[in-house]
């Protein structure tokens, strides 16, 4: 791993929040220092008032729908892993699916790209249509889905090459005709991370911190200019400060994607998310006793955590239950 | 409730404490794992030397330059040559055919098996293949000389058919050979490619064939070019195939329907005759032996340093 000197990453972020550039790149395990905490809580306390503003124009704003999901059900050879989840997903806002484990809300995502295909035995019923499409209808081609809808994982998986091709790698494939340096520099620079890898896109991939990696991750993604991105808890392997920048870099994205995001951490749903569904696992619904994942309640993310209409989400969203 | 006792049980008496036994037993089996690791450098050390010493004295006796240069090779007759170009010819013209078999094959196969393959198949062919590569290659000799050659003598299309004993033959058999070896060591490096590199890569619009060839080839890239480095290996060192099936001429050709002798076959021949030892005979098979044990020495270094170039580290 390359340790570079904290120095060369400064000034790296937002140009007028000048305490932020203390978040150095070389973030994994990296002591607090004095006033981290407070760096932390001020521009935590300024993505939110961005987050207020954007929530005020969405509700005015009646939304397209891009995703619709009737009675989805996923099997894993013959077993149920969740089952009827409906839920319709709205143009450029940020959707939580929160829930304890094994309650399917990462199925669902993975429903939404077809990568539920590469899963031997998996099988999905149910309706989910893409702007009207029937994503699982017979003419549909998976390979042309994901290049629409994008993913970022939950661990950060960047290629072992250079960061440079890492990023060109989807357009590649995807066969770009254009100025390929020119969209990789935009797809680093939209992902935050242009000023600090700029000096050596030659660099491998590989010794980038978590961080780093992940932004990367986020780079690579939207280098193939998708339409929906989808995140499987993209910060669970990430320290507080890499992940309070990767929910700013949602904030920004969502202007132009529409994003799902499956989390464990309930407050990065409450911070984030514009609208949440909330999961768990009910018990014995078949006759071989299975626990099923099932959707109890999605709404305005406001109403989730203050208001929940179910008592389990109320369970869950106060701690006392996951 | 029982009250509990604020006295800690009596703890078990000091003796043995010092005991020296299972320090001794430790260092014994150190020792010995010791003496091992030793012995296997001391056998490769004495094998350089029983190698180096002879043909040190072969070169006492002619020329390297007679040796590296000349294009007759007739060590054995009154009138001896000793030009082993022609032996080296033979190994390049059989190995290179064998690799044109075995490389590309045995990379399609490995990426079939590890990419494409379902599960069950998978498991029921990797054992297939490591078994093909036990079978004795004295077989393999007789499968060129008595099916293929024949084979290609009664179809061959363009100009002199091969005769009895050729290299295409011993070539493409050795190929075949090798060609399970490869297939199933290119396929364990890129079994090991972790699956999110794959989901990775899906997730940005790539189909299976761009995920083998643009991920999971260059990931996996050291381990295949390994199983390179070992096939094209085993097909410079291998004596049986080209001693049954490509004949016993030194031949400077790269015709390869022409009788050839190669550098191991040479070795093979010669060490079935009765060479006296301390004779020019017996010396020129050192000579041959190390000419060999270098090729592959220098061919494997290449090989490592390109490893290290190219092959991206992805954990």
């Amino acid at each position: 791993m390359i340790e570079r000197p904290m120095s060369e990453n400064r000034g790296a972020v937002v140009m007028d929040e000048p305490e932020r550039t203390r978040e150095g790149s070389s973030d994994a395990g990296v002591a607090p220092e004095a006033g981290a905490d407070a760096v932390l809580q001020e521009s935590a306390k300024l993505a939110e008032v961005t987050r207020e503003r954007r929530r005020q124009v969405k509700k005015d704003a009646d939304a397209e729908t891009v995703f619709e999901l009737k009675d989805v059900a996923v099997t894993y050879g013959g077993s149920y892993a969740v089952q009827g989840v409906s839920m319709s997903i709205r143009k450029n806002e940020i959707t939580a699916l929160i829930g304890p484990s094994g309650c399917g809300k990462t199925t669902v995502l993975r429903c939404l790209n077809r990568t539920n295909d590469l899963i031997q035995g998996a099988k999905v019923h149910g309706q989910v249509l893409y702007h009207d499409i029937d994503l699982y209808g017979p003419k549909v081609e998976p390979v042309e889905v994901r290049r629409r809808i994008g993913m970022v994982f939950q661990k950060p998986n960047p290629f072992p090459k250079s960061i440079y091709d890492n990023v060109a790698f989807g357009p590649r494939v995807g066969g770009f005709k254009g100025n390929m340096d020119e969209l990789v520099e935009r797809s680093l620079r939209r992902a935050a991370l242009w000023d600090e890898v700029k000096r050596d896109l030659k660099a491998s991939a590989m010794a980038l911190s978590g961080g780093q990696q992940q932004r990367l991750c986020i780079a690579r993604c939207i280098a193939v200019e998708p339409d929906v991105i989808l995140m499987d808890e993209p910060c669970s392997a990430l320290d507080p400060v890499s992940t309070l920048r990767i929910e700013e870099l949602m904030d920004e994205l969502v202007s132009e994607y529409t994003i799902i995001i499956v989390t464990h951490n309930m407050q990065q749903a409450a911070r984030v998310s514009d609208r949440t569904g909330f999961f768990t696992v009910a018990e014995g619904q078949d006759e071989k006793d299975h626990r099923i994942g099932i959707l109890v309640e999605y709404d305005l993310t406001p109403t989730v955590f203050t208001n929940p209409s179910d008592p389990r989400t109320e369970a869950y969203v106060t701690g006392r239950f996951g | 409730m029982a009250a509990v006792t604020t006295e800690r049980p009596v703890s078990r008496p000091l003796q043995g404490l010092e005991s020296g036994r299972r320090r001794y037993r430790e260092k014994i089996i150190v020792g010995s794992l010791f003496l091992c690791a030793a012995l296997s450098i001391v056998l490769t050390v004495g094998i350089v030397l029983a190698l180096l010493i002879p043909s040190l004295e072969f070169f006492g006796q002619v020329s390297p330059v007679e040796f590296f240069t000349g294009t007759e090779w007739a060590p054995l007759f009154k009138n001896s040559q000793f030009g082993v170009l022609p032996l080296l010819g033979g190994t390049l013209v059989v190995t290179l055919i064998a690799a044109a078999i075995c490389l590309p094959l045995g990379l399609l196969a490995a990426i079939y098996l590890s990419e494409y393959a379902a599960r069950r198949t998978r498991s029921f062919v990797k054992p297939i293949l490591e078994i093909l590569a036990g079978i004795p290659t004295v077989v393999y000799g007789f499968f060129a000389l008595t099916f293929i050659t024949p084979l290609l003598r009664e179809n061959w299309l363009f100009g002199t058919p091969p005769g009895v004993f050729n290299a295409l033959s011993a070539g493409l058999v050795m190929g075949i050979m090798i060609l399970p070896t490869v297939a199933s060591i290119s396929e364990d490096a890129m079994y090991a490619v972790p699956q999110s590199l794959r989901a990775g890569a899906a997730a940005l619009g790539a189909t299976k064939y761009e995920i083998s060839t643009r991920v999971v080839v260059p990931a996996g890239l050291s381990g295949i070019i390994a199983a390179f480095v070992l096939g094209i290996s085993r097909a410079v060192g291998e004596t049986m195939i080209v001693l049954i099936a490509a004949g016993g001429m030194p031949n400077l050709t790269f015709n390869p329907v022409e009788a050839m002798q190669t550098m191991t076959a040479f070795i093979g021949a010669a060490g079935l005759g009765d060479q006296a030892t301390g004779s020019i005979g017996y010396k020129t098979i050192f000579a041959v032996g190390i000419s060999l044990f270098v090729m592959t020495l220098i061919m494997n270094i290449i090989s490592i340093r390109l490893v290290r170039k190219y092959r991206e580290v992805y954990d």
